[in-house]
């Protein structure tokens, strides 16, 4: 670990080494894919989650080496740590915002991520009838595959989002278990 | 409750990471790829994703313009506000260039050197002739359609040793647009 707070390396990053793009453009393009798959699925929301999680995966895979590169940051010493720096340089380099880590279990193996301003739902409303549809679901897969190729097999899924009416957005991550070094193949 | 309509559309939203807009376009196009059959269906599926962000990206801007906002009325001046108003709401730029087709009265092509949703694209030498640029393509006939220019719009690679990814967008309107015009 460095010994700059996280926040400030956050900082540090987002402001000299990202290249960036509109949020909006990314908002609505996340939306039109979101919205192909609502087709594709004929409204079978539960489906629509579950692609969303392995396209998630396939990015957090990838993206894991462009946080790697452009962050510097080495390997974290305990969940809780991986949890801040999720949180603090992850979160914060790819989508400039920092969600807030709560809701530890005793076990110190899951916690919550709460989203605030969630830039993929920036002009979204969902239709009627949508209770089960996780908009932003594509999140879980990316922490799913980021942190495997970082040794960490989790669990992630959504608690809650202000999209459907909660009062927060909350993703909640558990840890399943600390991997041996092995590369995994993309899914379908 | 708030919700979105409670929020003023002249707020923009800030930026986001790059890489994250590339892998995840990259994404949608291998998503895209298995519910298609050919090359042909794929940059029509692109290009229809890219329609409805285009519509919405259009009005926004057209919006944000406010008072100043002024419709253009002519081919020409419409196309130079696609090639750079729209394009720098879009992707922070304008497009490299612009160009009216000599041959064909109803042709114009928007140039762009380095379109940056092909930023971790690259396309199979079996498929060579698929350009995922279809996407901004499709974002391009939204926005010339919502201004009462309807027109059709593919994307075609033509990279140069220096801009391997160079895209030409080329734009060809419905023959009452041309008539209309060619009638004031």
């Amino acid at each position: 670990m460095t010994s700059k707070p996280l926040k400030a390396v956050g900082e540090e990053v987002w402001k000299t080494k990202i290249d960036k793009v509109n949020a909006e453009l990314v908002a609505l393009t996340y939306g039109s894919l979101v919205a192909q798959l609502c087709r594709d699925f004929e409204n079978n929301y539960d489906r629509v989650n579950e692609q969303l999680d392995k396209m998630g995966y396939n990015i957090g895979l990838r993206l894991i080496e462009d946080f790697l590169a452009r962050s510097g940051i080495g390997r974290c010493s305990s969940f809780k740590d991986t949890a801040e720096v999720i949180s603090k340089v992850g979160f914060k380099m790819f989508l400039n915002v920092v969600p807030r880590v709560s809701n530890w279990s005793a076990d110190g193996k899951t916690f919550s991520l709460y989203i605030d301003d969630n830039p993929l739902a920036d002009f979204v409303e969902l239709p009627p009838q949508s209770e089960n549809l996780w908009y932003s679901n594509i999140y879980c897969g990316v922490l799913r595959g980021a942190l495997e190729m970082t040794q960490m097999q989790v669990h992630a899924e959504f608690v809650s989002d202000v999209l459907q009416g909660h009062a927060a957005t909350e993703i909640k991550v558990q840890l399943l278990q600390i991997l041996k070094d092995e590369i995994p193949a993309a899914e379908e | 409750m708030t919700s979105i309509y409670n929020r003023s559309l002249h707020r923009r939203s800030g930026d986001v990471s790059l890489s994250l807009f590339a892998l995840l376009f990259a994404e949608t196009v291998a998503y895209s790829q298995k519910h298609v059959k050919g090359v042909n269906e794929l940059e029509e599926r692109l290009n229809s994703l890219g329609y409805s962000v285009g519509y919405r990206m259009s009005e926004l801007v057209m919006l944000r313009e406010g008072k100043n906002g002024v419709r253009s009325i002519e081919i020409l001046e419409l196309m130079r506000d696609v090639h750079q108003n729209l394009w720098k709401a879009l992707y922070g730029r304008s497009a490299h260039s612009l160009e009216k087709s000599r041959s064909e009265e109803d042709e114009y092509m928007i140039i762009d050197n380095n379109p940056i949703e092909l930023t971790f694209i690259s396309v199979p030498k079996d498929i060579s002739q698929l350009s995922c640029a279809a996407f901004t393509a499709g974002i391009v006939e939204a926005a010339l359609d919502g201004a009462q220019f309807p027109a059709r719009v593919t994307a075609h690679s033509s990279g140069t040793d220096q801009f391997p990814q160079r895209t030409i967008y080329l734009v060809k309107f419905e023959p009452q647009v041309v008539e209309r015009e060619a009638s004031k």
